[in-house]
């Protein structure tokens, strides 16, 4: 049976793990390629570095952090932040990313999806959206730019777009909800996954392990990305998974 | 020596790095006069079906099936086990090697596509390649095709029906998951690849 998957993002600001808190104050939380050796071996199914600076600061991703990172990681690796074109994808991968996660440049060049797609495959692409409720309803608008910048884009009709045009996965952030640990916004993660053929990746909130039960099972997300909640030890990988499965949810347990 | 075969088709840092980790001689190449001297041949591969043909542009195809004739062990890994079978729904007009029988097809509508994520292996034979994995062990897919179920089958997945995880016929071997990505497991399948011997 297919696994929900549980994955530990690495935020990274000039080659330092950070996080921060509704994508604001950041506070650090160590060296990338350490945590994410920790993450696997405490039993995460993949792991996500983003470069959360590189969009607004116009940076071209941390090659030297991916390939020192990539080197003991024998588990999925996605890498994101920063990418704009073709040339950064080849970048990346050739740093040792196994998929490449792009934000800001799809949405400004939708036509980036498809060329990714079809030299390096759709599993090798997954289009990221940050997306915060409109007046507090369940509409959801994507933004760009580190959040920085409202799109006028409805996030699940964006979402659709991104699958039609070559994406493999959804990663979908919740942005009202990142950093609380309050849980995800399921609601959010509902509409995208119901609404398309592609897996979705529920990230923004988790918390405790009813927060992750709570997405698998009303989100009806495919996988939960979570950073801080693993970083600061607040809650044990392993643990969590063990809990999971307890609670019925299928997940890689023993790993 | 193991060659892992260059033919610009995704994962060849990941499947090098983890021939580096266990400390195997193999080297990435293109060039095939160089794989027609390698005692072992791995073909990695993620994307798309189609770019299989640059094998027979190349020449890389003919290197291959000569060494795979002279006794050489062989490794396709996802697209590249998918190769080992006749075609794929995915490029119509490009044939597999066709050391397998069968055509890969399209998950079917029930499910999400791909099939992204870690599964469980139903292993159902003796095999060689997968000494010491148990079934029920989870690895690592992401594809949007799948191998038929076929009697060189040694191990079986289940997603919106069953497909061919693994499989296996005297010196051919191949595998729909990603070995280098399956964690402590798929390092055991490639260490128990690296030593067998021809």
């Amino acid at each position: 049976m297919l696994t929900k998957r549980i994955i530990a993002c690495l935020d990274v600001n000039a080659g330092r793990v950070v996080k921060g808190v509704q994508f604001k104050q950041l506070r650090d939380a160590g060296d990338p390629a350490e945590l994410a050796a920790a993450h696997s071996k405490a039993g995460a199914d993949e792991v996500v570095l983003l470069d959360i600076s590189a969009t607004h600061e116009k940076r071209t991703t941390l090659a030297d952090t991916v390939r020192r990172t990539a080197r003991q990681l024998f588990i999925p690796f996605t890498v994101g932040g920063g990418i704009r074109s073709l040339d950064d994808v080849i970048a990346v991968f050739e740093a040792g990313a196994d998929k490449i996660s792009i934000n800001s440049a799809a949405l400004a060049d939708p036509s980036l999806i498809t060329r990714i797609a079809d030299r390096y495959g759709s599993q090798a692409i997954i289009v990221a959206i940050d997306a915060k409720r409109v007046n507090g309803e369940a509409r959801f608008e994507a933004y760009v730019s580190g959040g920085r910048n409202p799109t006028g884009r409805d996030a699940v009709d964006w979402a659709r777009e991104a699958e039609e045009r070559g994406a493999g996965e959804i990663l979908l952030t919740s942005m009202d909800c990142d950093g609380t640990g309050a849980g995800f916004d399921c609601d959010l993660t509902r509409a995208c996954s119901e609404g398309l053929n592609i897996p979705v990746i529920a990230s923004g909130g988790g918390g405790d392990t009813q927060s992750f039960v709570d997405v698998f099972e009303r989100g009806r997300a495919d996988a939960a990305l979570a950073a801080s909640i693993f970083h600061f030890g607040l809650h044990r990988l392993g643990d969590l998974k063990q809990e999971l499965q307890s609670a019925g949810i299928p997940v890689r347990w023993p790993c | 020596m193991i060659a892992v075969v260059d033919y610009r088709a995704g994962n060849l840092t990941s499947v090098k790095k983890a021939l580096d980790h266990l400390r195997a001689d193999a080297i990435v190449t293109g060039d095939p006069e160089v794989v027609a001297q390698a005692d072992k041949i791995i073909l990695p591969g993620v994307g798309h079906f189609s770019s299989t043909a640059i094998l027979e542009q190349s020449g890389l195809r003919t290197a291959i099936l000569h060494r795979i004739n002279h006794g050489a062990l062989f490794l396709g890994v996802c697209v590249g086990m998918q190769w080992m079978f006749e075609c794929s729904a995915e490029a119509p007009g490009i044939p597999g090697l066709g050391l397998f029988p069968g055509a890969c097809g399209r998950f079917t509508k029930s499910v999400k596509s791909p099939h992204v994520g870690w599964n469980s292996l139903t292993c159902h034979d003796e095999s060689r390649l997968l000494r010491g994995i148990r079934s029920g062990s989870f690895v690592y897919f992401t594809h949007s095709y799948s191998a038929p179920v076929v009697k060189q089958t040694v191990a079986r997945c289940e997603y919106g029906g069953e497909f061919s995880a693994a499989v296996e016929q005297d010196n051919l071997f191949g595998v729909q998951f990603h070995p280098e990505k399956s964690g402590a497991l798929g390092l055991k399948l490639l260490e128990n690849f690296c030593c067998l011997s021809c």
